[in-house]
């Protein structure tokens, strides 16, 4: 399909996307994806721009030169008759949006004959001034000659510009709050009971409240504290490890806490689960070239028949996965995962909580004694640099996307990869 | 009007796409009159308006019916906080210019600041050294974030972009030759934030949107359109499920996002002005807000409304940043007049006012272990706080 023999019979809008695409006298296109599909995209300003520019005068005018351009270049070689003055300053208030490409133009298309020798610049401007003379558009009248369709084109285009800019905040408005007003609510004195338990529970863990022990080191200077609750540590301190029973995501959080789940699940032959659920989490997260190899990965260990980590998930999620799976994309787990997730929480972590390794490792934490304040509190401590976690990565090089833990901190350098 | 239309160009590029709303207005056929067609478009328009408005104050009706009890009355129970000494530990001197935002580190003491003389510094705030410093191209630095494993920042401001810059330890390498520009707005970038990993940036804009982004290609991942003005802030939610963030911008709107599908999920609007600032409770069921209506607000999401207001008759500027103390019990706001409030939670009363800063406090974060919180200023420092005595 051709600009030339849709000009003919098509309509406006097949005209107009047609055109857009047109090598030379088209818009810049891009792609734009959107989870796993892409589609083709221009931009709204880019595109109302090129509507006013090129289509008006030249899509859905093919065959013609515009006639402002023209008029333009005679009046920058200073050469324009009264008559085309007046129809010229008419023309610049007509047509106002597009008077500085207009001119642009013609100052392009002088400096561009410029350069052509002067035979052929004089049989030209002969030729475009005989052309127009035939050509011009009649006194008096509509100065800018309309095609009809022009006309339609722009009330389209009207249309369009207010749809999107003045309808659109409120179509947005009105989808969120059809989708807020059916949502379910729950009542506020059940929702605001939850903020004063949260708070009880954690306040003995909230070193602004009620301090932290040995000291804080803002305070004391001594690193201490960071030092005795780094990511891996022989024993951890009681408070930690109380932590880990406030809720699933606690202890996931923690990596040693998380290590000690593994242990527990790998007694209990389990421990496929919390692996599925890593290996989830690492593509939802990490780098978007990998993702398909590593959905291969966790297709090949845990979700084939017969794989060596077979997960047990429901028929349903299953076969939604696995359909999934032929289109990779960064959340085609995220069902299965969810539903591994919530069979851990409910059934194997309440069981880890009453478990003997967690009882013996809350037996055994330590509970550091408060550093006293020292007598003089003018002779301050020397505060030791810590290894910067980017020499600590750069020695070992990182996993990517494995972000979750605690953190280095102290002296304690060792980067621990899952 | 049509002509109105024409000056909005400036301001908002929209891709195009029909939303089902917009798509029954379209029924009008193509070829009428210009002068019926404006009409027709103008009812249309106080149309949706009033539509909108109307599932507005339903909205607000539902939302007040489940509203049985206030924050204060049910932690009348609850002991109430003594007094207690916030000292500045630290004051890091070093920007040439007014700090506009920090971020802390995921080891507890390196801290990433920007101010807007364009300068990115990288501090261990234990020791006050200076350990990377990068000149971005651009002034008004407003944003900055740690990468969540300590080897990489990232900021934007003024240049519309956000870029990253991974941190190298050798004294010789130029930080700016490893730049990596990430996202790409249409206007200043006001936010930004790693998500649960390095790969995957968050960010908010003055364009009135914000969105995903995949650090390793630069490719928009999402992005998300519903703020009617600039977006000044976004939070992540410490959620299990980890897929939702709030943002809150000069429309006065505070609006909850689903990462996944770039949905509206929730939204609230009771502030007077500007939301400079949103911060989660450390759960993740609510978040708190900072306006320039010098309040700070609570919205809880399970119930779907606002269900405290911090606020003194005495505070009349506006509210920078806010972040919750670990327990979530205390909410620490910095102020446009140069001091921070701290506020009981629970209670809704203020337990004390902190000074020291010479100029407006432009940023605030709680250290990840909560043992200390931080604050930048336009008096181009910034204080790193810890309670010294609790009476």
């Amino acid at each position: 399909m051709t600009i030339n023999t849709l000009a003919k019979g098509g309509s406006v809008f097949i005209i107009l996307i047609v055109a857009m695409q047109d090598p030379d006298m088209g818009m810049k296109m891009r792609n734009q994806r959107l989870l796993i599909t892409v589609i083709p995209m221009v931009k709204g300003v880019e595109f109302l721009l090129w509507f006013l520019t090129e289509a008006l005068h030249v899509v859905l005018r093919p065959d013609e030169t515009p006639y402002p351009i023209y008029l333009a270049k005679k009046n920058i070689r200073k050469q324009g008759e009264r008559w085309n003055m007046k129809g010229y300053s008419l023309l610049h208030k007509r047509i106002n949006h597009t008077w500085d490409f207009v001119v642009m133009q013609a100052r392009e298309q002088l400096r561009a004959s410029k350069q052509r020798r002067k035979a052929d610049r004089i049989v030209l401007e002969c030729q475009e001034q005989a052309y127009w003379l035939i050509n011009r558009p009649p006194r008096g009248k509509n100065i800018y000659n309309l095609d009809p369709r022009c006309t339609t084109a722009l009330n389209v285009y009207d249309s369009l510009l207010c749809v999107h800019l003045c309808f659109r905040p409120f179509c947005l408005q009105i989808e969120t709050s059809k989708r807020a007003l059916g949502r379910n609510r729950v009542k506020s004195s059940i929702c605001l009971e939850s903020f004063t338990k949260y708070s009880e529970q954690y306040q003995n863990h909230d070193p602004i409240m009620q301090g932290c022990l040995p000291s804080n080191p803002w305070i004391s200077d001594d690193t201490a504290h960071w030092t005795m609750n780094s990511e891996m540590v022989p024993v951890p301190t009681r408070l930690r490890v109380e932590r880990w029973s406030f809720s699933f995501m606690e202890l996931l959080n923690d990596v040693m806490g998380r290590k000690e789940f593994m242990t527990y699940l790998e007694k209990e032959f389990s421990a496929e689960n919390l692996c599925f659920w890593q290996a989830c989490e690492d593509i939802r997260h990490g780098e978007s070239s990998k993702i398909i190899e590593k959905v291969e990965e966790v297709y090949k260990n845990f979700l084939a028949p017969g794989a060596a980590r077979w997960v047990n998930i429901d028929s349903k999620t299953m076969d939604k996965t696995l359909e999934g799976i032929k289109h990779p994309h960064r959340f085609v787990m995220d069902d299965a995962q969810m539903h591994i997730y919530f069979l851990m929480k409910k059934d194997s972590y309440p069981r880890y909580l009453k478990s003997e390794l967690y009882k013996n490792m809350l037996a055994k934490a330590i509970v550091p004694q408060e550093t006293k304040k020292s007598v003089f509190p003018f002779m301050r401590r020397q505060r030791h640099a810590s290894p910067s976690p980017a020499q600590a990565a750069s020695q070992t090089p990182p996993e990517g996307g494995r972000a979750k833990g605690a953190g280095q901190a102290g002296t304690n350098s060792a980067v621990q990869q899952n | 009007s049509v002509t109105q239309c024409y000056s909005l160009l400036r301001f908002k590029p929209f891709r195009c796409r029909l939303l089902p709303a917009q798509r029954k207005y379209m029924r009008s056929p193509l070829i009428p009159e210009m002068a019926t067609q404006e009409v027709q478009l103008n009812e249309t328009l106080a149309h949706l308006k009033t539509e909108s408005e109307t599932l507005k104050s339903k909205l607000e009706e539902e939302r007040a019916k489940l509203h049985d009890v206030e924050l204060h009355q049910v932690a009348e129970k609850v002991e109430g906080l003594g007094q207690f000494v916030m000292k500045t530990r630290r004051t890091l001197k070093g920007h040439g210019n007014k700090v506009l935002c920090m971020d802390w580190c995921k080891d507890k003491r390196r801290i990433v600041s920007s101010s807007q003389d364009g300068k990115v510094i990288v501090w261990d705030a234990f020791t006050t050294n200076k350990e990377h410093a990068v000149t971005m191209p651009c002034t008004w630095v407003m944003a900055c974030a740690y990468a969540p494993s300590g080897c990489a920042v990232a900021c934007g401001g003024l240049d519309n972009k956000c870029s990253v810059y991974p941190l190298s330890l050798d004294k010789n390498e130029n930080l700016a030759a490893k730049k990596k520009s990430v996202a790409m707005h249409t206007n200043y970038l006001s936010a930004c934030s790693f998500t649960n990993s390095d790969m995957q940036i968050l960010t908010s804009s003055g364009d009135g949107t914000c969105a995903l982004w995949d650090v390793e290609s630069g490719q928009l991942l999402q992005s998300f359109h519903g703020h009617a003005a600039d977006v000044l802030c976004l939070d992540l939610a410490p959620s299990e499920t980890g897929n939702t963030f709030v943002s809150g911008g000069c429309d006065k709107k505070a609006n909850v996002w689903d990462m996944r599908s770039g949905q509206c999920i929730q939204s609230f609007e009771t502030h007077e002005s500007d939301i400079n600032s949103v911060r989660y409770y450390p759960s993740g069921d609510a978040f708190a807000s900072g306006s320039d209506d010098a309040t700070c607000r609570l919205y809880d999401l399970r119930a779907d409304r606002e269900v405290a207001i911090y606020s003194k008759e005495s505070i009349i500027f506006g509210v920078s940043s806010v972040d919750f103390s670990l327990s979530g019990r205390l909410l620490f706001g910095g102020y446009n007049d140069y001091t921070i409030n701290v506020w009981d939670v629970l209670k809704g009363t203020r337990v004390s006012i902190l000074f020291g800063h010479e100029n407006r406090v432009s940023t605030l974060r709680v250290s990840p272990d909560g043992t200390a919180f931080c604050t930048g200023s336009w008096d181009h420092t910034l204080r790193v706080r810890a309670i010294c005595s609790l009476i």
